[in-house]
């Protein structure tokens, strides 16, 4: 086996915590995986409470509470309070549609730290057809002022791609007047439900330096306002992106029913297998398991990573995408411009973009068909 | 919306937001800075002065404060630390 290292791993920074698949969203780039656990395999609240424990444990400082759809879950804030005890910084990752007044309140007492608030677009009617949900948007902005009003910071999280990409502007407006702190512009990550709209979201090359040239117009203008995350689609970049800051390096993501992942798209690489919390203790799988370390480090790399400079920058790129494009997810990330497969990777981005985009195949919690070619 | 961007001035009385965590780590056996999704490792200057954003404290007192532990020349130190305060509070993490 390679990519052992001898000595024991710092502890991750972050956990990403998945209660629940169940949304009432059906967005086409949902980060989930394409074949949805159900309700019935859901983690119980207890179990929750044991997960939190073995991560403050671990070292974890920071808890994402995401989905699905958190709020789903009529325990949330018994977690949230929980982990807040912990000393965990709490974050809530949410579409906002089924908070009211009185449960933002209740989170926050809850000792909640932080809000991630999602739009899939500043245009009302198209923001509810992106993500497959009448009326929303409406629901979004009323979710925003409570946030708010509960003093609770907000950051307004705007995934783009080709079809939204036009109106990035008015969103950022967006995010000034909802009094967000900060904004993450992320275009649109091609695994599982974004690797199947794959051709329905990729912008043109025009259409991202644009998008680019916006970003920091008003990153400038907004200085000390409004804080920029900025995400951009590595299929025309030259550099691949640092994946989760590298194979568990910094951070896991804990699945509905308490699988450990590197990442939340882990479970497309064969041959992985994946333990579970908190049966098996969380120190154990991030120090010891084999799909944790099976990528970690360096030692795993082809020669192209191995023996360049970028090594410990960009630990190789994202390894879901390698498999996605060349088949084999110990390869190179083709968005590195070094790959031999890079233009492949533009080429396929160009064509795509070019061509009028096909209908959406939302995500729904059915059996995914089989993967295509 | 009026939103203006806090220009950091010697009588500023920097504080942390509610969001923003000034912890000791004892499992890295380090001061850490928690904000939403970001984990800073201040060095030991910005951790001194993080300690010192309570809200009651001007920044020429963190200044002067700073100047004697370091035995530092305080017009040195000032533009130090404003430097380090305004960019905490473009990012977010500082309140003025």
């Amino acid at each position: 086996m390679t990519g052992k290292t001898s000595t024991a791993p710092e502890p991750p920074l972050a956990m990403l915590a998945e209660l629940t698949h169940r949304c009432p969203f059906s967005c086409p780039y949902c980060s989930n995986p394409l074949d949805l656990e159900r309700r019935s395999q859901e983690l119980d609240t207890a179990a929750w409470r044991e997960v939190f424990d073995q991560a403050a444990a671990l070292g974890v400082l920071q808890v994402h509470f995401s989905g699905g759809e958190p709020t789903v879950r009529p325990d949330l804030e018994e977690l949230v309070e929980h982990a807040a005890g912990l000393g965990l910084y709490t974050n809530l990752i949410t579409a906002g549609v089924l908070l009211d007044e009185a449960r933002v309140g209740r989170l926050a007492a809850a000792g909640l730290d932080h809000v991630q608030l999602s739009i899939q677009d500043s245009d009302p009617a198209e923001s509810d057809r992106i993500g497959g949900y009448q009326g929303g948007y409406r629901r979004k902005i009323e979710a925003a002022a409570w946030i708010r009003a509960a003093g609770l910071p907000l950051t307004l999280n705007a995934p783009v791609h080709r079809q939204n990409i036009e109106h990035l502007e008015a969103i950022i407006d967006l995010a000034v007047e909802l009094d967000a702190e900060r904004i993450e512009v992320a275009h649109v990550q091609y695994y599982g439900w974004g690797l199947k709209n794959r051709a329905a979201l990729m912008p043109t090359r025009a259409q991202l330096e644009r998008a680019t040239e916006v970003v920091e117009a008003a990153r400038a203008r907004l200085k000390g306002i409004l804080v920029f995350d900025y995400v951009v689609p590595d299929y025309y970049a030259h550099r691949p992106k640092a994946c989760m800051g590298g194979w568990g390096r910094q951070f896991l993501n804990i699945t509905p029913s308490g699988k450990v992942l590197p990442c939340h798209a882990a479970e497309t690489i064969p041959d992985l297998e994946f333990e579970r919390v908190p049966e098996r203790d969380l120190a154990e799988i991030w120090e010891n398991s084999p799909a944790f370390q099976r990528f970690r480090g360096t030692d795993w790399m082809p020669e192209l990573c191995a023996s360049c400079e970028r090594r410990e920058i960009d630990w190789g790129g994202c390894r879901c995408q390698a498999l996605a494009i060349t088949g084999d997810a110990a390869q190179t990330d083709p968005a590195c411009g070094l790959s031999p497969r890079h233009a492949d990777l533009v080429a396929l981005a160009e064509a795509e973009s070019g061509r009028e985009p096909p209908a959406f195949q939302y995500r729904r919690m059915t059996r995914p068909e089989p993967a295509e070619a | 919306m009026t939103a203006l961007r806090a220009i950091v001035e010697d009588g500023s009385l920097p504080r942390l937001p509610r969001h923003v965590k000034l912890r000791f780590d004892q499992r890295r056996d380090r001061w850490i800075v928690l904000a939403p999704e970001r984990v800073l490792m201040p060095d030991e200057i910005a951790v001194e002065i993080l300690k010192r954003c309570d809200g009651k404290t001007s920044v020429s007192a963190i200044v002067a404060t700073l100047a004697a532990a370091y035995e530092a020349p305080t017009e040195e130190i000032g533009k130090d630390v404003a430097e380090m305060l305004q960019d905490l509070a473009d990012k977010g993490f500082v309140e003025l």
